[in-house]
């Protein structure tokens, strides 16, 4: 797996106090793994700071309200690496 | 500082939305029904409105960067540190720097000093939210000019 995965199930683990072994790249990371919009605060401080982009949680949050992306798309963890890798990209374009 | 109103910030004194820093005075009453409590007999200001001194400082500096556009609310005190003590009469000096912008919270970091003298510090996160009402919009752009902190002052900054 990506070491971006590897990246945010560290920084889970730490922020959250989660065995890192159970941090898997198909975990939800509300529905599986039981964290809660602030903790997630504190991984997305964390993520921001290692890949230097801003996770756009404010958009993610109102797609999903609007029934126009599913939680899975962001909030699996394999899918959640993707999304960074994409930020990342596009921060070097 | 109207304590009591929870108006802790009498006053900006510097604003830097390039360094994303603010700083802000408050005197502390010397007489308030809350030293009754805390303590009877020996009155001190209470480390958690400490916090929230910090706390009101870093809000301002959040509605200044997003010019009055959006309106924080205290979520989480990391690595708070009450020093010494802060007694009725003094003068309290806050300083906050924005640490990260992020999507829909900041982190910031917060300090209060006393005559030079460190009193406390905190690592602050803070929700950033549409307002509620237009009401509190309201209410929060009037506290503002009341202190110091006016759209006009930012378009200075």
């Amino acid at each position: 797996m990506s070491s971006t995965f590897d990246t945010i199930a560290n920084i889970i683990a730490e922020t959250c106090d989660i065995p890192r072994d159970s941090i898997k790249p198909e975990s939800h990371a509300i529905n599986d793994l039981g964290i809660d919009s602030l903790d997630f605060l504190d991984i997305a401080f964390a993520i921001d700071k290692a890949f230097g982009i801003k996770l756009p949680l404010e958009q993610w949050t109102q797609e999903v309200n609007d029934g126009k992306a599913t939680t899975d798309q962001y909030f699996v963890l394999k899918n959640l690496s993707a999304r960074i890798d994409e930020l990342v990209a596009a921060k070097g374009a | 500082m109207r304590i009591e109103y929870f108006q802790l910030i009498d006053r900006i004194v510097d604003l830097n939305l390039a360094d994303r820093k603010i700083s802000s005075e408050a005197l502390v009453p010397t007489s308030s029904t809350i030293f009754e409590g805390h303590f009877p007999g020996y009155p001190l200001m209470p480390g958690v409105l400490l916090i929230e001194a910090m706390a009101q400082t870093s809000g301002w500096l959040v509605v200044a960067m997003n010019r009055f556009q959006r309106m924080p609310f205290l979520a989480a005190v990391k690595e708070a540190k009450l020093r010494t003590y802060v007694k009725p009469g003094e003068l309290l000096s806050i300083d906050a720097h924005l640490e990260h912008d992020g999507s829909g919270y900041a982190i910031v970091e917060a300090k209060i000093r006393a005559e030079s003298k460190l009193i406390c510090d905190a690592t602050l996160t803070l929700r950033v939210l549409d307002f509620p009402n237009a009401e509190m919009e309201r209410e929060m752009r009037d506290r503002a000019a009341a202190i110091g902190l006016t759209v006009e002052a930012l378009a200075d900054g």
